[in-house]
């Protein structure tokens, strides 16, 4: 066991971790954060998806003692202060991005990540960032239509697939 | 998977001094690693972290105008840091994996681990790199030994990699749909004095140069010079994604719009 201690949604933290313990059991397990999510054993699905110092990392591929002295940050801290969603969680729901929800989180946090670096995105970069984000349900297009959305662009140019 | 702990050394020193402990071994990036790990197929007793050794990052182009690439250098990062330089290479990088996982993965834990679909291997046989390590200088030719196998010792560490930048370089690979690795991927690389042409994905020996196409190229660098090549596809991979003649197939198919596209 050894120590870590990072920030997590602007909450420091710290705990005594195994060395195995990887950064997605120590958000969910040690510290009940529970909205990012496990869809796979391979690192493939994305659902795990959280930020580490700012970047998109799939945190069921990272050790939480590689996470020591980073500032993470998870889907618990995307809604405004209010509580209300925000512009990217509000578009999702708008545009029915989401059936289950189970990939949601992690399509969120990747959503964030793209917008950051790309404000304005085209559909293929879109498309082409979610790579990394498996989901099982929605066929992907009223995704890149809420991310088109929570990106101020026009949704009706979304080429229907 | 079973316990281990992790070390996150500041300094190669410490780094290879604590991969001398027994069953240690290095973690890059993690994003072959900790799959491996999962599937208990690797039992280490140590990792040592590489991706806190400040010396291990930065890319720079040396005296001899090298463009020398830190081991613990992120795809992302290569990505964005070579394009103007090498834009061959830094194509490549940006079309590995994912971003999620071009944040975490290294240029060496990829060297190091010589999947034999994995891409860098092509970008560094093609360019004639030079991987250098903790203990020594290797050259690419005979860097790679096979699927999975590799000239470095135990607790030896891939410091930095050395690239010579082509005049004309590009980097095209046939995308397993499923995982994004190489189904088939070609790394050509057109320097003053010959082409290189280095394949990956396709071989069951790994990483190889296709030194016919390399032949052909070497007077005429365009497509209608490798018309009538074709690559053997003896001891070629064939599984359920593609038989051995179809990924044959498309090493010369993939070569000609490799060397049409080289810039
Ligand atoms: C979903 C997904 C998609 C991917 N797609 C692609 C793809 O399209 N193309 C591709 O090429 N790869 C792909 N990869 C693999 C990825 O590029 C890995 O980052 C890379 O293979 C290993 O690098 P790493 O830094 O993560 O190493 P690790 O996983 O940490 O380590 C891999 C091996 O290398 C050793 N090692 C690590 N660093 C060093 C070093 N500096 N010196 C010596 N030994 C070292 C480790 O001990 C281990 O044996 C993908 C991975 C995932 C999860
Ligand atoms: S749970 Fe992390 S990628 Fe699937
Ligand atoms: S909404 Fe069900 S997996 Fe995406």
């Amino acid at each position: 066991m050894a120590k870590v201690a990072m920030k997590v949604n602007g909450k420091s933290v710290s705990r005594e971790v195994e060395g195995r313990t990887l950064l997605v059991q120590f958000l969910r397990e040690d510290l009940r954060l529970t909205g990012t999510h496990v869809g796979c054993d391979t690192s493939q699905c994305g659902a795990c998806l959280v930020h580490v110092n700012g970047e998109a990392v799939k945190s069921c591929t990272m050790f939480a003692a590689e996470a020591d002295g980073a500032e993470v940050t998870t889907i618990e801290a995307m809604a405004n202060d209010d509580g209300s969603l925000n512009t990217v969680q509000q578009a999702f729901q708008d545009y029915h991005g989401l059936q289950c929800g189970f990939c949601t989180p992690g399509m969120v946090m990747s959503a964030t990540a793209l917008l950051k670096d790309n404000p304005k995105p085209s559909e293929r970069e879109i498309r082409e960032y979610l790579q990394g984000n498996i989901c099982r349900c929605t066929g992907y297009h009223n995704i890149i239509k809420a991310i088109m959305a929570a990106s101020g662009q026009d949704v009706a140019s979304v080429a229907a697939e | 998977m079973y316990a281990f702990e992790v070390e996150r050394p500041t300094s190669i020193a410490d780094a290879v001094a604590a991969l001398g402990r027994e069953d240690a071994q290095a973690l890059g990036g993690g994003q072959t690693l900790i799959p491996t790990l999962k599937q208990r197929l690797a039992s280490p007793s140590v990792l040592v972290s590489l991706t806190g050794i400040a010396e291990m990052q930065g890319i720079r182009t040396d005296d001899a105008g090298l463009l020398c690439i830190g081991g613990g250098s992120r795809h992302g990062v290569v990505a964005k840091e070579v394009a103007a330089n090498y834009p061959g290479l830094a194509g490549l990088a940006a079309h590995i994996g994912d971003p999620a996982v071009r944040n975490r993965g290294t240029i060496g834990g990829s060297l190091a681990n010589n999947d034999p679909s994995a891409c860098y291997p092509a970008a560094a046989l093609a360019s004639k790199a030079t991987i250098v390590t903790n203990t020594r200088e290797i050259a690419a030719d005979d860097f790679f030994q096979g699927m999975f196998t590799t000239a470095l010792e135990e607790g030896e560490i891939i410091t930095e990699v050395k690239f010579p930048v082509p005049q004309a370089s590009c980097y095209i690979k046939f995308e397993q749909p499923a995982s994004r690795f190489a189904l088939v991927g070609v790394f050509v690389a057109k320097f003053a004095d010959g082409v290189r042409v280095a394949v990956t994905g396709a071989s069951n020996n790994g990483v190889f140069r296709w030194t016919e196409a390399e032949a052909a190229l070497a007077s005429n660098f365009s497509p209608s010079a490798l018309e009538g090549l074709s690559a053997s596809a003896d001891d070629m991979i064939a599984d359920l994604h593609g038989s051995a003649a179809y990924r044959a197939h498309l090493v010369g198919v993939l070569t000609k719009r490799a060397v049409a596209a080289a810039k």
